[in-house]
């Protein structure tokens, strides 16, 4: 009956692709929430009225987030090519794609850090500063475990632009779900391939957003 | 234990320099439980700020325990911070971390170890009274729990000093009340210098020894509590004093009694400790031939005796309420005639 409903489907081939999809995504969203915390927290601190103040490194964060966000995605992976190809020898396969993802990324999700640390409550801060603590216990147990819920609630809305950014990625010979759909189902006129491929991303994007959601709930102790 | 010496802190803004503490001097002995008043605005939070350190000031000295908090930074300043708890008006725990967790938090700071630690949690949770609450989060704790919680935590590292930003502003008349009870067991048992701000004259009545009035950054009054109850000197002062001796419609009743009886008088009296225990309204009427009406009164209870305002209205001969008021004035109470204002 499968092989009647799509006749042009090739199952190990959309087995192989799906893989490559959760693999690029999965290496991306690790590498994004590492930078991303990083830069949040950087941007955070060197803000105003905060322990590390200091308007020029604030600004130098600030201007890559805003220039990295702001650059279409498609384009940031051309413009990235020699980069690529230095890092990673070769601007094929699921490979190439992931420094694309995480410098697209990273910058995106390092502005929903700050806001959530924006967000904690001052008065906290100033406690742990009154009990002694140092700048890195403050960051350790305070900013990343008060803003928790919303790194994760973050990283999920992330993670799912990411599958986006992989399909796109994809049509540039990234492989993956989005290659697939594009070479075997749009290129050669098989709409069933694309329909199957446009239905797997949508499971992949309802499985991340089922477990952010589950995770936050569990963590938000507010 | 503490020592300002003519300390100021000025912020810096763009709309000019705002000076927040004024040249201020002041000494808190070991154990006492002082108390700074001031409407908002008045440089409070600044000057409690100024003793651990969260605030650097512009000039003078500030020695807590003695360090200057002023002078050392780092290490130094986190170690000397330690020693020195702080509770605030919004409690400020870690909502992340159940009651147990935030109570450990400090002791984490210090380097204490887990076993340690649980313990002196264990002692803290008796202290406060949060038995069975261990495990809770804070989201689940009423607002005088939550303080509890504040207080066991600034406890933690055996602090000498105990410093209070509006620790009660934020809770009801009731769990304010315990709370205050707390903090004068905490300063019994354990000998811990307390440091309070507040708004709320009623919490300077009921715990503190002494009190400092602030206004405009400055210190404009100061001195032991009952002698500022008994005679307060400056304007807002006075206003304080008036929040706990009289109640708000006491003013609005005086001017329709005056003008109920143009004759006689209406006399305000004042008593302070023992004064407020004897007979004087039956001395009076067996004494003298007046009519003797009372009108309002009220006792407060301080950390270090009682006080009371009686508003009485004497009625008769003008000479025979003359020799009435010098006999008052003898028995140790403070007596002012108010005068028909219209």
């Amino acid at each position: 009956m499968w092989n009647e409903l799509f006749p042009n489907v090739v199952w190990d081939k959309i087995w192989a692709a799906t893989m490559e999809t959760l693999y690029m995504t999965a290496i991306s969203v690790i590498a994004t929430f590492v930078l991303g915390i990083l830069l949040g927290l950087l941007l955070f601190l060197t803000s105003k009225g905060n322990i590390w103040e200091n308007r020029f490194i604030n600004g130098v964060i600030a201007s890559f987030v805003n220039i990295f966000r702001s650059i279409p995605f498609i384009i940031l992976i051309i413009l990235l090519i020699p980069f690529t190809k230095l890092v990673v020898g070769t601007i094929l396969g699921a490979n190439a794609a992931l420094p694309a993802l995480i410098i697209g990324a990273a910058p995106f999700y390092a502005r929903m850090v700050e806001i959530a640390l924006r967000e904690i409550d001052k008065g906290v801060i100033e406690a742990a500063k009154a009990m002694g603590a140092t700048t890195s216990t403050i960051i350790w147990k305070v900013l990343l475990p008060e803003a928790l819920p919303a790194l994760v609630s973050g990283i999920t809305v992330t993670a799912i632009a990411l599958v986006g950014y992989t399909a796109m990625a994809g049509v540039v010979g990234a492989g993956g779900l989005g290659n697939l759909a594009y070479l075997e189902g749009f290129q050669r006129n098989n709409n069933d391939v694309t329909f199957v491929a446009t239905v797997l991303i949508l499971i992949i994007v309802f499985i991340i957003q089922f477990i952010g959601d589950f995770v936050t709930s569990k963590i938000d102790k507010r | 234990m503490i020592t300002l010496s003519n300390v100021t802190k000025v912020y810096k803004a763009a709309s000019g320099n705002v000076t927040a503490v004024d040249h201020v001097n002041l000494h808190i002995e070991q154990g006492e439980i002082f108390g700074i008043i001031g409407y908002s605005g008045a440089g409070k939070s600044s000057l409690i700020r100024l003793l651990n350190g969260l605030e650097k000031p512009t000039s003078g000295e500030v020695i807590v325990d003695g360090k200057d908090m002023g002078k050392i930074s780092g290490k130094q300043l986190r170690q000397a911070r330690q020693q020195i708890g702080m509770i605030f008006q919004h409690f400020n725990l870690l909502w992340s971390r159940t009651v147990r967790e935030n109570i450990a938090f400090p002791l984490e700071i210090a380097g204490v170890q887990k076993e340690e630690r649980m313990k002196r949690v264990d002692e803290l949770i008796q202290l406060v009274g949060l038995q069975g609450r261990e495990n809770a989060y804070p989201s689940q704790l009423s607002g005088g729990q939550k303080q509890r919680v504040g207080i066991a935590r600034a406890l933690a590292n055996n602090p000498k000093v105990l410093l209070c930003d509006e620790a009660t502003s934020a809770l009801d008349p009731q769990t304010t009340d315990s709370i205050l009870d707390l903090l004068v067991d905490i300063n019994k048992r354990l000998g811990l210098t307390i440091v309070l701000i507040t708004h709320e004259m009623h919490v300077i009545r009921k715990i503190c020894d002494r009190v400092a009035v602030m206004e405009n950054g400055k210190i404009v009054e100061m001195g032991e509590v009952l002698h500022v109850f008994r005679k307060p000197e400056q304007p807002i002062t006075k206003r304080f004093v008036q929040q706990v001796t009289e109640p708000e419609e006491t003013k609005e009743a005086m001017l329709h009694l005056l003008e109920r009886y143009p004759n006689g008088q209406v006399v305000q009296l004042t008593f302070v400790g023992e004064a407020a225990e004897q007979p004087l309204i039956t001395q009076l009427i067996r004494q003298f031939d007046l009519y003797v009406n009372i009108l309002q009164g009220k006792i407060s209870q301080t950390h270090h005796g009682s006080y009371g305002v009686l508003f009485i209205h004497l009625d008769g001969a003008n000479e025979e309420i003359e020799r009435a008021l010098a006999f008052i004035r003898q028995q140790e109470v403070e007596v002012e005639v108010l005068a028909n204002v219209e």
